[in-house]
């Protein structure tokens, strides 16, 4: 089952801002963890399952104690103190710091693995440019080029072959990759140029006096507010549970 | 009634250059005709077209002399197949044209339909673009103009980049496409043969050195170029080379492949005779160059054995893509299909001698494939001859005792394939071994002693 499907991905987007910005007013572990149950229960409805979540999550996974480590040595001390060396201190408000701030991370990053599964990048484009009405010519732009993406390992694998080949690739290895990534951006910009002469080809140029018309329209529904909603309830009532409980702390502080 | 086109002493000249690349041209094209352009490389042919689809960009692009006028909708498609593939969908793809015209939606996705059949890519609409072959993607490109309702199709060396099963898939296409919606047609082509046949006017745009006088054109100044009416029997023949002469009984293999297992296809068993050329054809897909990559020890073979004769390996016991790169290098060259690929350095004279090779060979490669005036020119800003060219001498810099070619033609004009044929054939005079990857009849007549076919 997968609830997202058929929504617009411009609703993906706005869906993530009303999740995880009001996150962002108070460090605390009560905000943030109401928030990370809500995405983690419901992303198998959403195309998204668990062990879909831990594969596509774990750098976010390993991001999270990367965070909060260094909260709980450096946190502003306060309250019993455990450990102490040079500048560290491991105290009840660094650790309490640690956890929140390691729950948090986990909150704004799981959403955005959930709501990025699937989308097609010519879809996000007809969204954002028909119902955030971006500038046609920059979407258009930008989604062609999502699609030259894929062309760079190909290049990539040429060019470690050719150089293979030519007898050069035995030197130091950030010599080797620096002329590598060089070359790669050097092709990168030729395919770049080549394809936007194909759409001038067929009239690109034109957009930017008159406009154009879209193929597939692209708009907002009944289930695209609906998903919205839901988002910004679920941001707003885990801020209030925080409040309620007394363990909201605006912006980690007082 | 007008003309479609009207181009009286028109001329550009692109801004970073100082000689324009094309100069007095004057050309009327009427509606519903099919010209065949042909020329030289560097005379002008694709700036041309460019020019009649409205391409050359504004004064910041360079300078435009003369008039053009073109009353009507102009579509082009152009070389690279790869390259003009502008959404991962094939139904969005023919209808971004429509789109920038500001076509009404109801009207866009019945032209979509229409085009695709008549370019006969009988696939859903949201057939993803990536899983085309090359000759679908050309079609795919010449469906998205046709749906533009372009009157004026232009097709810049179209087949370049296909095998002959896509060459014809495309020729077939247009010739229906322009006997159905009537539009006008110029085909810049070096393999004309192909499109004579559906032709109504041949054009040869003249580069302007040998200027001869008495004919209409030329208003420019200095390096004028011409457009000449010539007709279906002078259009540039097929080079005529001598036939291959085969492998001289007896002849020992330098390379002896045994059931040698691919990262991609079947097992392959064949052999490269020692000082011969041999041919390795089959359509695209089949995995020729994977095969020849493993041969040249560029991929790890997967299965199977790979013997090299002792002048192959000099004195290495390991597999050869265990071996280094400078070890690899000096016993075999590869000539990439796409030159791009392999240039590393900022000028040619540079990205001869970066693999250190000896000057004094470097020096007569340069001379003897005609770039030692090019010496301090960037390698990306060569023309397609010259890059294949340097492509080539780089694979020589280290006198390899095998060299390997993929596709060195494609997208080459008679005079550079005439020239990489001979080149060829004098390294197999030399005693090197040679393998090409082709999709070419006249070059594997001249070049194939030992013919592979894999499919």
């Amino acid at each position: 089952m997968n609830l997202l499907r058929d929504i617009n991905p411009v609703t993906r987007i706005l869906g993530l801002i009303l999740l995880t910005t009001p996150l962002l007013l108070s460090v605390d572990v009560v905000s943030a963890g109401v928030a990370l149950a809500f995405t983690v229960l419901v992303a198998p409805f959403c195309g998204v399952s668990w062990g879909r979540l831990l594969r596509r999550g774990w750098p976010i996974l390993l991001a999270a104690p990367l965070a909060a480590i260094p909260m709980a040595l450096y946190g502003r001390p306060e309250g019993e103190t455990y450990a102490q060396f040079l500048f560290a201190h491991v105290t009840d408000n660094s650790l309490q710091l640690a956890a929140a701030i390691f729950v948090r991370v986990l909150a704004v990053g799981l959403p955005v693995i959930v709501l990025s599964a699937d989308v097609d990048p010519t879809d996000l484009g007809d969204g954002l440019a028909q119902v955030l009405r971006l500038p046609e010519r920059f979407v258009l732009g930008a989604v062609a080029a999502a699609r030259l993406v894929s062309l760079f390992r190909d290049d990539l694998d040429s060019m470690r072959r050719a150089r293979r080949a030519r007898g050069i690739a035995d030197q130091g290895r950030i010599r080797y990759f620096l002329t590598l990534a060089f070359g790669l951006l050097v092709l990168s910009l030729r395919r770049g140029a080549k394809l936007a002469t194909a759409m001038e080809a067929r009239s690109f140029n034109r957009v930017a006096e008159h406009g154009r018309t879209w193929a597939r329209e692209s708009s907002l529904s009944a289930r695209d507010w609906i998903v919205m909603a839901v988002c910004l309830v679920v941001s707003v009532a885990s801020i209030g549970i925080a409040v309620a409980v007394g363990s909201f702390r605006f912006l980690g502080v007082a | 009634m007008a003309p479609l086109v009207e181009a009286r002493g028109l001329g550009w000249r692109h801004a970073s250059r100082i000689h324009p690349a094309l100069t007095g041209i004057d050309l009327i094209v009427q509606r519903g005709e099919r010209i065949l352009l042909t020329g030289d490389s560097g005379a002008g042919k694709s700036t041309l077209l460019a020019a009649l689809a409205g391409l050359l960009g504004d004064e910041e692009d360079g300078d435009q002399a003369g008039t053009l006028t073109v009353r009507g909708t102009v579509g082009m498609v152009l070389q690279d197949p790869d390259s003009q593939v502008i959404s991962s969908r094939i139904g969005d793809d023919v209808a971004f044209g429509c789109e920038n015209l500001r076509v009404p939606r109801d009207e866009i996705w019945p032209r979509v339909r229409r085009a695709l059949n008549l370019v006969g890519l009988d696939l859903p609409l949201d057939h993803p673009t990536r899983y085309l072959s090359g000759g679908q993607k050309q079609r795919l490109a010449l469906a998205g103009v046709i749906a533009m309702g372009a009157e004026l199709i232009l097709l810049d060396e179209p087949t370049a980049n296909l095998d002959p099963a896509g060459q014809t898939e495309i020729v077939e296409a247009v010739e229906a496409v322009v006997a159905e919606t009537g539009a006008a047609l110029i085909v810049v082509e070096h393999r004309p043969h192909l499109w004579r046949a559906m032709m109504d006017r041949f054009l040869r745009l003249e580069s302007g050195t040998t200027g001869t006088a008495g004919t209409a054109g030329g208003s420019g100044g200095g390096g004028s170029a011409r457009l000449v009416e010539t007709t279906a029997d002078d259009l540039p023949s097929l080079p005529v080379l001598p036939a291959a002469p085969g492998v001289p009984a007896g002849t020992r293999s330098l390379v002896e492949a045994r059931e040698l297992q691919t990262i991609w296809g079947p097992p392959r068993t064949l052999d490269l005779p020692a000082g011969c050329s041999t041919v390795l054809t089959g359509p695209n897909g089949a995995g020729k160059s994977t095969l020849a990559l493993t041969l040249a020890g560029l991929l790890p073979p997967e299965g199977g054995r790979l013997h090299y004769a002792e002048d192959l390996r000099q004195g290495l016991r390991k597999a050869p893509h265990a071996w280094t790169s400078r070890q690899l290098a000096d016993r075999i060259g590869y000539v990439f299909q796409d030159p791009e690929h392999q240039f590393v350095a900022r000028t040619v004279g540079e990205e001869m001698a970066v693999s250190g090779g000896d000057p004094d060979r470097i020096d007569e490669l340069m001379t003897r494939l005609r770039l030692a005036h090019l010496a301090e020119a960037n390698p990306f800003t060569l023309s397609g001859g010259e890059k294949r060219r340097l492509s080539v001498a780089t694979a020589l810099v280290n006198a390899p005792t095998l060299v390997v070619l993929d596709e060195p033609t494609f997208g080459q004009d008679p005079g550079t394939f005439t020239e990489l044929v001979g080149l060829v054939r004098q390294l197999t005079a030399d005693g090197v071994t040679v393998l090409s990857i082709t999709h070419d009849e006249a070059y594997r007549h001249a070049l194939g002693d030992h013919e592979v076919v894999i499919r």
